[in-house]
């Protein structure tokens, strides 16, 4: 399980826990979010997210 | 000759508009203007850098060359402008160059409000407003042990933290009764208090700062409550300005900030405003969120759709892990009354007008994962 961090606003997406408030379950690859889904926090794009390792 | 937009500020507005319209429009001309670097970064990471384990160079996301190719665009890095001419559409730079531009967009921030402090140590107080300052304060702080903080807003609270968790012994001082005292009704305040006392923090509440003297690398504050602090840096974060200096001196209208309508359009024409340095309808909100959606809109009038901003209820997240916040504060025009839950394990308070709409709210702790239910409840703010 891997994790990307908003280039924009440092918010984390960790795979392992998805994003289940927006309908993003747990263990959701990266790959496999909507690309209409945008970050909870600043609501940028995923286009503007950044593989990271924590 | 393609149309010319410039973008003065390369921060998270400049770029966001520089992203965004470079989608809409492969062929328009985008410079931009900046004092500093011109690196991109995100600057909401400056203030948990520390837990997060990030320094000043891992913070800079990509450098103005990068970005320049990545978003075919022109940077120039430390160039200031001194004056815009608005009759002729032109921006004078302090080198005295002149840049015509069909479109200007000002993203140029805010300042960090600086209190009338006595004292021969008032000079080196420090303030925290970019990456170039951070990574000066990275640099003061090695091997230093205490910091005092003047304020405790969103800014001093979350170095508060962050610095607590790096093992830091950290001085808050304000003049109010409690931290966030903007954005949290008392039972709430009370709660993020004794939590990041918990982790750390000593509060010195409902005081000044009276002194700040300096004598062999430590500065001693004296309050107007007669307490005394020793400390080896002074961190100074009471609030933000907006930066109209330049707008206004050019005849363009401003208030609180640069004033704008929904189109982020100023009372010149062909000169936008975003971002900290924005007013629009009256709301200066320097948060990311809101220059996300003025981004989008404003990148669309640009490039000739003409399309007004809409910020939905924008919750801001405050950066403090000894307590978990996330705040959607009331517009100043409504009326209504805090209703505050505390259970232990967090505090909800939920601010709701006479007829018991919900105007905003403020969750701590455990109540947190709530936001999105109470989110969707929220009136937007500009709808």
């Amino acid at each position: 399980m891997k994790k990307f961090q908003c280039k924009i606003c440092g918010f984390i997406y960790d795979e392992s826990t998805g994003d289940p408030e927006h309908g993003i379950q747990a263990g959701t690859r990266w790959d496999d979010i909507p690309e209409n889904w945008t970050c909870p926090e600043c609501g940028v794009s995923k286009a503007d997210f950044d593989m990271t390792e924590i | 000759m393609p149309r010319t937009v410039v973008i003065v500020g390369t921060g998270l507005a400049g770029y966001a508009v520089a992203r965004e319209l470079r989608k809409l429009d492969d062929d328009v001309s985008i410079t931009m203007l900046t004092n500093d670097h011109g690196g991109f970064y995100s600057k909401p990471m400056l203030s948990n850098a520390l837990s997060t384990g990030k320094t000043p160079q891992s913070i800079l996301n990509s450098d103005a060359s990068q970005m320049s190719s990545q978003l075919k665009i022109a940077i120039r890095p430390h160039c200031p402008v001194a004056a815009i001419d608005v009759q002729r559409s032109r921006l004078v730079l302090q080198s005295g160059e002149e840049i015509t531009f069909d479109q200007l967009v000002l993203a140029l921030g805010a300042d960090q409000v600086r209190l009338p402090l006595v004292g021969d140590g008032v000079a080196k107080i420090v303030t925290v407003n970019d990456l170039d300052d951070y990574a000066k304060f990275r640099e003061s702080i090695a091997n230093k042990k205490r910091i005092a903080i003047i304020g405790a807003g969103l800014i001093g609270c979350e170095f508060a933290n962050d610095l607590v968790a790096a093992d830091y012994q950290v001085d808050v001082i304000d003049i109010g009764t409690q931290p966030l005292g903007r954005l949290l009704p008392p039972d709430a305040g009370a709660f993020l208090q004794r939590k990041l006392e918990t982790a750390g923090v000593n509060f010195h509440l409902n005081t000044s700062v009276e002194t700040v003297d300096n004598r062999d690398a430590r500065f001693y504050l004296k309050l107007t409550n007669g307490h005394s602090i020793e400390s080896d840096l002074v961190l100074s974060s009471v609030g933000l300005r907006s930066r109209t200096g330049l707008a206004s001196a050019a005849g363009i209208a401003v208030n609180r900030g640069i004033v704008v309508n929904r189109f982020m359009q100023t009372n010149s024409e062909n000169i936008f405003a975003l971002g900290d340095c924005a007013e629009v309808e009256g709301k200066v909100l320097p948060f990311v969120m809101p220059i996300t959606h003025a981004a989008r809109a404003l990148a669309a009038t640009l490039a000739g759709h003409a399309t007004p901003v809409l910020y939905p209820a924008m919750p801001v997240l405050v950066k403090t892990p000894a307590c978990p916040t996330v705040v959607s504060p009331p517009d100043f025009n409504v009326t209504g009354e805090w209703h505050t839950d505390n259970d232990g394990d967090g505090v909800k308070a939920l601010y709701r007008d006479g007829s018991g709409n919900l105007l905003g709210f403020a969750l701590l702790g455990a109540a947190t994962k709530e936001k999105m239910a109470l989110t969707a409840q929220l009136p937007p703010i500009l709808s």
